[in-house]
This record gives C-alpha cells, sequence and structure tokens, in this order.
C-alpha cells in the first residue's frame, strides 16, 4: 500500500470517533478490531505455515478467562493481565506444538478441534475456577493511572476504541515484520513444500511450534481486549461459531496476505449487522457456510489477493 | 573421505531397498551412483540425507555421523539434495525460492526480526544479494520476479538447482538432475554442474543419462537389487561384464 | 463386578453406534483424502430423517429407518457429485473447508427446519429392561445393537467379498494404479461417500429413539468419529470397528468411574494421546513410507 494511502487510512481511524455518529456503529468498529486481531492470528498459521486450526476459540477463551480471573479474583491492574493472557494463550499454543510435531493437514486440524474441545469442558465443568455455565461479571475495564495526578479509565467507547485500535495497530505490525523476514519465509517455505524446506535446514516443527505460539497468544491478547470490553466472560467464548467465524474471515478476506485478514473482519462483523436487520442468526450461519463453499469455488485466492490482481491487470496495459 | 555409507539396509516389507551397501565418496570429485530402475538410489540417498531411516547400518560425513538426523540438521552439516521430482516453492517468485534457500546462511531470531535493527537489515541485503548471484550462476536472473510454478519444465529444475547451491553445500546430492531436459539443456546441466565442482563442492549425483554420467564424473558406482556390484573410474564401469548384465537383465 | 459388566455392556453397545459412524468416515477419508467434516451432519440427518418418516409421513418404525438410511445414501452422493467432484485433484485444505461450509450450512438448515427444541422419536420396543443374569439392557438398544451388527458385518463383506469392495480397496492403494487397470475412480468416489453417509445416517435413525433429537447432535458424534478413525488408522476397516467398540466402552468406564461432566472428553483426549504416541493408530501395521 503506498505511503499516501496509509496515511489517509491512519487519518480516518485515528479520527473515528468524530466521524462516527452512533456509539452503535463505534461498538461494530470496536468489535472488528478485536476480530481483526483474531483473524491476523489464525491467518499466521492457515495462510502462511498453511496449517489450519479449528481451536483458535480456545487460545482467545483462555486469554479472555486468564485476564478475567487475574484482575477479578487477584485484583490485577489490566496491563499485565493483559500481558499474562497473551503469555499463558503463548504457552498453551507451546502445548499444542509439541504435541502436534510431525502431524500436518487433518491430523494438526483434529488435535486444535480437540484443544478446544477439553478447554470448553473444562471451563463448564470447573465450577470453582471458572463459575461454569454461569460466567465471571463484573470484570474491571482497563485504567491508565498516575498516582496523585490523573486517571484515565477505558470505560467510555470512545477510549477502548482507541486502545482496540492501537492492539489491533501492533498486532499488524508484529505480523508485518515477522512475514517479511527470515521466519517468515521459513512459514511459507512449510506451506509450499515442507520436504524441499527441510532438505536446505529449514526445521519444520520449530517453525510450526513458533507460527502456534505467536498465533495462540495474539489470540489470547484479543481474547483480553474483549473481556474488558464487554466485562463479562463465559464459556460461550469457546463457542465453535467464533471459530467458524474467524476461518471465513481469513479465507474470505485473502489468505497469506495482511490486509485479507483485517478486511473480513471488518467485513464479517459489518455483515451480521447490517442482516441482523433483516433476518436470523440461523439464516446468517447458513449464509456463512454457503459463502464459503462459494468462496472455494469461485474466490479461491480471497477478496483482497483477487482485487489486488484485478487492479494490476488495469495497470499494466500488456 | 568425504561421505561414507558403511552396510546401509533397508527392508520394505520383506524386498531389501538395500542390502548391505558400502561406498565412499572422496572429496571434490564428480562421483555418480548408476543403476537400473528399483536399484536402491532414491532409497539410497533418502537414507543418507535423513529423509528415511535405515534398518543398519551407518553413515558418516567428514567423520561425523549422519545417521538419525533430521533433514535439515543433515543441510546444517553441509549436505544438501535435490529431489527426484520437480520441487520448487511453487507459488511463490524465483527470487523468493532463492531466499528460502538462503535460509541457513541468516541469524535473525524472533525478537531481532520484530524489532529490525541494522543487522538484520544488513542481513537481508546481504541475502538478497547472494539470492541474485545464485539466480545468475544458474541463468535464471531474468526469471527473478516470475512465479516458480509458471516456469517451463527445465527452467523449474534449474531453479531447484539454485534452491540446493543456496544452502551452501559441501556434498550435493542430485537425483536425476537432468530427467525430462532436452540435449542442450543437459549440456548446459553438465556445465553447471562442473563448475559447481570447481568451487570446491563435491558432487554425488544418480542420473540415468549414460552419456552424461560418463562425461562427467571421476568415479562411479552400481547398484543393482541393493547391492554394489562395482565402483571405479567410468571406462571400467563401462566394460565391467557384470554392470552390463545388470543393464541387460541377464540372469 | 456387576455394575462393571454393565458398563461394560453399555460401552459395546455405544461402541457399536461408534464403529458405524468410524467405517463410514475411514472410508471416505482413507479412499478419497476428504476431511468430511460434515460426517456428523449426516449423522444428524438419518435422526431427523427417522423423525420425519415417522411423524409427518406416519410411516412404520422400520421403514422410518429405512427410509432415512435412503436419505443418507442420496443426500451423500448429491453431495459427492455438487461439490466434491468439481474439486478433484484440489488440496486436502480446499475439500475441507468446502465440508466446513456443508457443516455449517446442514447444521443452521436443520435449526431453521426444525427449531432448536429437541425431539424424540418413538419407538415400538418395550421400555421394561431384560435381564440377562447380572445385567440388564433395554430392548430398543439391544435392538440397535444388533442392527449396527449387521451393518457392521455388512460392511466388511462389501468390502472384502465383492467387485465393487475391491475397486475401493485399489483406489485406496494406489489411486492412479488403479485408473490405469480400469477403475472409474469418479464413480468409486460417489459410491464411497454414499456409503459413508448412509452408515451415518443409520447411526442417527438408530440413536434417535436412544436419545433425543437436535441439530447440534451431529457435533459430538463427528468428533467420535474422527476419534474412532485416529484410533484404528486411516482406511482400516478393522480398526475401526475395534476403535468404535473401545471408545464407547472407555467412555462408559469414564463416565461411571471418574466423572460423567467430563465423559465428552475422554475422546478428546484419546485423540491427542493417539496422535501424540502412535499417530498410524493403535492397529496400522507399520509402514515405511518411501
Amino acid at each position: 500500500m503506498s505511503r499516501i494511502g496509509g496515511a489517509a487510512l491512519a487519518a480516518v481511524l485515528l479520527a473515528a470517533p468524530v466521524w462516527i455518529w452512533s456509539p452503535y456503529h463505534l461498538h461494530i468498529l470496536i468489535m472488528a478490531g478485536i476480530f481483526a486481531v483474531l483473524a491476523l492470528s489464525l491467518n499466521l498459521l492457515l495462510g502462511y505455515t498453511g496449517q489450519l486450526s479449528l481451536g483458535h476459540a480456545a487460545f482467545f477463551g483462555i486469554g479472555a478467562y486468564t485476564s478475567a480471573l487475574l484482575t477479578l479474583r487477584l485484583g490485577w491492574p489490566v496491563w499485565p493481565a493483559f500481558a499474562a493472557a497473551a503469555a499463558l494463550a503463548g504457552l498453551a499454543g507451546y502445548g499444542i506444538g509439541r504435541v502436534s510435531l510431525k502431524l500436518r493437514g487433518a491430523y494438526f486440524v483434529l488435535v486444535t478441534i480437540s484443544f478446544a474441545g477439553v478447554t470448553q469442558l473444562v471451563s463448564v465443568n470447573w465450577m470453582d475456577l471458572t463459575n461454569g455455565p454461569l460466567g465471571l461479571p463484573g470484570v474491571p475495564a482497563p485504567a491508565l493511572a498516575v498516582p496523585g495526578l490523573f486517571r484515565l479509565s477505558f470505560v467510555g467507547k470512545t477510549a477502548y476504541y482507541y486502545l482496540v485500535l492501537a492492539v489491533a495497530a501492533g498486532a499488524y505490525f508484529l505480523c508485518h515484520r515477522l512475514v517479511r523476514s527470515r521466519i517468515g519465509r521459513a512459514f511459507i517455505a512449510l506451506r509450499e513444500n515442507e520436504a524441499l524446506a527441510e532438505s536446505v535446514g529449514v526445521e519444520g516443527t520449530r517453525y510450526l511450534v513458533l507460527a502456534v505460539v505467536v498465533s495462540a497468544a495474539l489470540a489470547g491478547a484479543a481474547g483480553s481486549l474483549y473481556a474488558h470490553y464487554t466485562r463479562f466472560v463465559s464459556p460461550e467464548v469457546f463457542l465453535f461459531s467464533y471459530t467458524v467465524t474467524m476461518a471465513i474471515m481469513v479465507v474470505a478476506g485473502g489468505k497469506g496476505t495482511l490486509a485479507g485478514p483485517v478486511v473480513g473482519a471488518v467485513l464479517f462483523t459489518a455483515l451480521p449487522e447490517v442482516l441482523r436487520e433483516a433476518t436470523s442468526w440461523q439464516w446468517q450461519m447458513v449464509l456463512y457456510g454457503v459463502l464459503l463453499i462459494l468462496i472455494v469455488f469461485f474466490l479461491p485466492k480471497g477478496i483482497v489477493p483477487t482485487v489486488a490482481a484485478w487492479l494490476r491487470e488495469r495497470r499494466a496495459p500488456s | 573421505m568425504s561421505l561414507e555409507v558403511r552396510d546401509l539396509t533397508v527392508q520394505f516389507g520383506g524386498v531389501a531397498a538395500l542390502g548391505g551397501v558400502s561406498f565412499a565418496v572422496a572429496p571434490g570429485r564428480i562421483t555418480s551412483l548408476i543403476g537400473p530402475n528399483g536399484a536402491g538410489k532414491t532409497t539410497a540417498f533418502n537414507v543418507i540425507t535423513g529423509f528415511l531411516a535405515a534398518d543398519r547400518g551407518e553413515v558418516r560425513y567428514e567423520g561425523v555421523p549422519l545417521t538419525g538426523l533430521r533433514p535439515s540438521r543433515v543441510a546444517r552439516r553441509g549436505v544438501v539434495r535435490t529431489f527426484q521430482k520437480t520441487n520448487v516453492f511453487p507459488q511463490v517468485s524465483v527470487f523468493e525460492n532463492a531466499m528460502i534457500g538462503l535460509h541457513l546462511r541468516g541469524r535473525a531470531g524472533l525478537w531481532s526480526v520484530i524489532l529490525r535493527g541494522r543487522r538484520v537489515r544488513e542481513e537481508e541485503a546481504e541475502l538478497a544479494a547472494r539470492a541474485g548471484e545464485i539466480l545468475g550462476f544458474v541463468g535464471l536472473a531474468h526469471r527473478r520476479h516470475e512465479t516458480a510454478s509458471a516456469l517451463p519444465y527445465g527452467e523449474q529444475r534449474l531453479l531447484e538447482l539454485a534452491i540446493a547451491l543456496a544452502a551452501r553445500p559441501r556434498l550435493l546430492l542430485l537425483d536425476e538432475p537432468a530427467s525430462g531436459m532436452n540435449p542442450p539443456e543437459k549440456t548446459a546441466l553438465m556445465g553447471l554442474i562442473q563448475r559447481v565442482r570447481e568451487q570446491g563442492v563435491t558432487i554425488f549425483l544418480v542420473e540415468h543419462d549414460m552419456r552424461l554420467v560418463m562425461g562427467i564424473s571421476d568415479e562411479v558406482i552400481v547398484l543393482d537389487h541393493g547391492q554394489v556390484i562395482a565402483q571405479g573410474p567410468p571406462a571400467e564401469i563401462q566394460r565391467h561384464p557384470e554392470v552390463i548384465q545388470a543393464y541387460l537383465g541377464g540372469g | 463386578m456387576d455394575t462393571l459388566l454393565q458398563h461394560l455392556l453399555n460401552g459395546l453397545i455405544l461402541g457399536g453406534t461408534y464403529a458405524l459412524l468410524g467405517i463410514g468416515l475411514t472410508l471416505i477419508f482413507g479412499i478419497m483424502n476428504v476431511v468430511n467434516f460434515a460426517h456428523g451432519e449426516f449423522y444428524t440427518l438419518g435422526a431427523y430423517g427417522a423423525f420425519l418418516f415417522l411423524t409427518v409421513l406416519r410411516a412404520d418404525f422400520f421403514v422410518a429407518l429405512l427410509g432415512a438410511v435412503a436419505l443418507g445414501v442420496v443426500g451423500g452422493a448429491v453431495c459427492e457429485r455438487v461439490l466434491l467432484r468439481p474439486l478433484t485433484g484440489e488440496s486436502i485444505d480446499t475439500t475441507m473447508l468446502v465440508m466446513i461450509g456443508v457443516w455449517i450450512a446442514m447444521q443452521n438448515g436443520e435449526l431453521l427446519a426444525w427449531g432448536g427444541v429437541a425431539k424424540s422419536i418413538a419407538h415400538p420396543f418395550p421400555q421394561a429392561p431384560l435381564v440377562l443374569g447380572p445385567v440388564s439392557v433395554a430392548p430398543l438398544r439391544l435392538f440397535v445393537f444388533g442392527a449396527a451388527l449387521v451393518l457392521i458385518v455388512a460392511s466388511h463383506l462389501l468390502i472384502r467379498r465383492t467387485r465393487l469392495g475391491k475397486a475401493m480397496r485399489a483406489t485406496f492403494q494406489d489411486r492412479e494404479t488403479a485408473a490405469l487397470m480400469g477403475v472409474d475412480i469418479h464413480t468409486i468416489h460417489t459410491v464411497t461417500f454414499a456409503f459413508g453417509s448412509g452408515l451415518a445416517a443409520a447411526g442417527g435413525a438408530l440413536l434417535g429413539p436412544v436419545f433425543v433429537v437436535s441439530p447440534s447432535m451431529g457435533d459430538l458424534a463427528a468428533l467420535k468419529a474422527f476419534c474412532v478413525v485416529i484410533l484404528g488408522g486411516l482406511g482400516n476397516l478393522a480398526g475401526a470397528t475395534l476403535g468404535g467398540l473401545i471408545l464407547g466402552i472407555a467412555e462408559e468406564l469414564g463416565a461411571g468411574y471418574v466423572s460423567s461432566g467430563y465423559r465428552d472428553a475422554i475422546g478428546f483426549i484419546m485423540i491427542i494421546l493417539v496422535l501424540l504416541l502412535r499417530p498410524s493408530g493403535l492397529f496400522a501395521r507399520a509402514e515405511r513410507v518411501g
């Protein structure tokens, strides 16, 4: 993206609370931001190493619960809880990676699904820790405080919007640095041809584990953001529909690109809201299923790469 | 001795793909491994480079055992192989293919990549320069922006070679590098292989094209039914009665 | 001891249906290299199909079961023909994504059609349990086990004794060679998918009266099917049969002696453990990939 385009986008995003007229639409933007982080995290695995995780809701949920429990039960401030949430989710990712080792493709997917299943069952059954299906209400909002000078609480939507924007930008920046580097090339090598990659010294397992850890940590960070925004965490965060939505955002937006998941996140956060007026959520989900099939058939690369290729065709009159 | 293989045995079910094979590859020379189909040549390559575990036997490179190491570790020791069927990184550019091959020459880890300080940027620039050099060496410089899968067959094989060279091998194992090439491509390949050897790389190749094999090899090892039946300079091998019989299907 | 025997019997009965699900999936996964995440939806389809035949069409119970299986077979054939055949040769991720789409669409379609309230299926068997020595079993469950057994045996016979089965085995072992020898791969794929889906529908139709019918019942069933496939090894029919029985028994024992809340976790944990320790399955012969 050109520098001017980037600067324009940044200006638009920073000024959003000014030109967005209703709190409801700001809420959509906030949720889009949280999902953008999630989509970017899933994209790191699916788009770059080529492995599909259908258990990312587990990392999201671990992040949400960790952050909620640390702030509620132990009285931690939000910022270290946020870091701990990402770290713990990353650790879970490390576990998955070590379990998976040489597993690829469908077997890797099954491990991630199983992990998500177990995590969900734990959150429902371990009442002492998680309060089971009743969930954890009253999760505190983040606050920036310098004792004696000021206290800024991120309760209002405007403040939280900037927080989410900052985290989303940070996640994008992190992914950008990662994929344009030696490590990113190793990820891509894994996806394209693992045997060939091994033969030139790229250790498949090591880079897959790294990808899962970073991906899980990002998802955990998104979970923490979610927890302190909605201020309520329940086993519903492990719902498979979150994972499905994430996957659609990445696949429809364009896996293997960085803009794709972000575009997908915005589109598929806004879309349900638009559809909500028209139809019930079951119809939405049916639509999602059909959409996934249609995209595989007709837009296999996703929206962003297809549009980019189309633009390139138009610009190059060969 | 550069590469030493001792009593290598690989069983598939009841069949011995390799039945106690021993040979040595001298450093700085071009050695070829030939034999009729099913003789065990690719199996030997797979075991040497860690893609397959042997049931018995040992592989040593420059005195250090390679047996049991995974392929990426073998590559780290300087032993790199190409594959029988064309293997590139299909959906990325030719340049990116070469950059991936240069993986071992870089050092950047997770944190330095994120911070992207001066050292990392310099490393990337160096790697990019090296990638350009290697592509020029194999004659693919004009293709650097093309997607690898879009290349014609012969150029994909050259790209394969470039990727392997990028990993800075001291011992290069080429598995049927000329297969599917037309005569002018094969001649160019022969020249390339010789230039690689001139840079001090030991070459060990599997090939079916006898003209190529006899043309560039310093030493030929003949495999049949999982056993070494002859080893020596090309002229000797061409006259070797057992070799002739193996190829004509006697017995 | 009696409780143990009872648990074992219950587990065996449950395992029979797991085996049905597993056999269908291992055939699809093994022969077509398709990760059928919609397998559970054909199970659900079978259950709702039985319900449809019974309540709306007022058919006889056993006719309804047959109708449900037919629905699964036809549905599977249509799905393969329309969605999977055009994607022949595509990577395993692509077909996986398509099947996930089918999963989502089917489940929520069922939710729309039937609503979220669970339905129960009436059956003609007496409620009073039969007492066989130290154990007792409800007649319905005995019937379910018997029917599952018949289907399992039929599957084995199909694969081992018929020409069709031989063609399927050939396709599993080496698709290219099978094609060269005159096997019509496209037809084999359609038959495999239809057969596997039919077995899943049978499972759903049989278990529908035992439990209740709800749109999400297929999710767990699918996961257990995958567990069975992993336990038994890809494409291994005997392995899937044994694996199904083992899973059923493990679940019953776990629920009885450890905790019933985590009952479903047993399948998940087994998946992780088997993949960790013996990725080719408990019963697969150690084979080298050259």
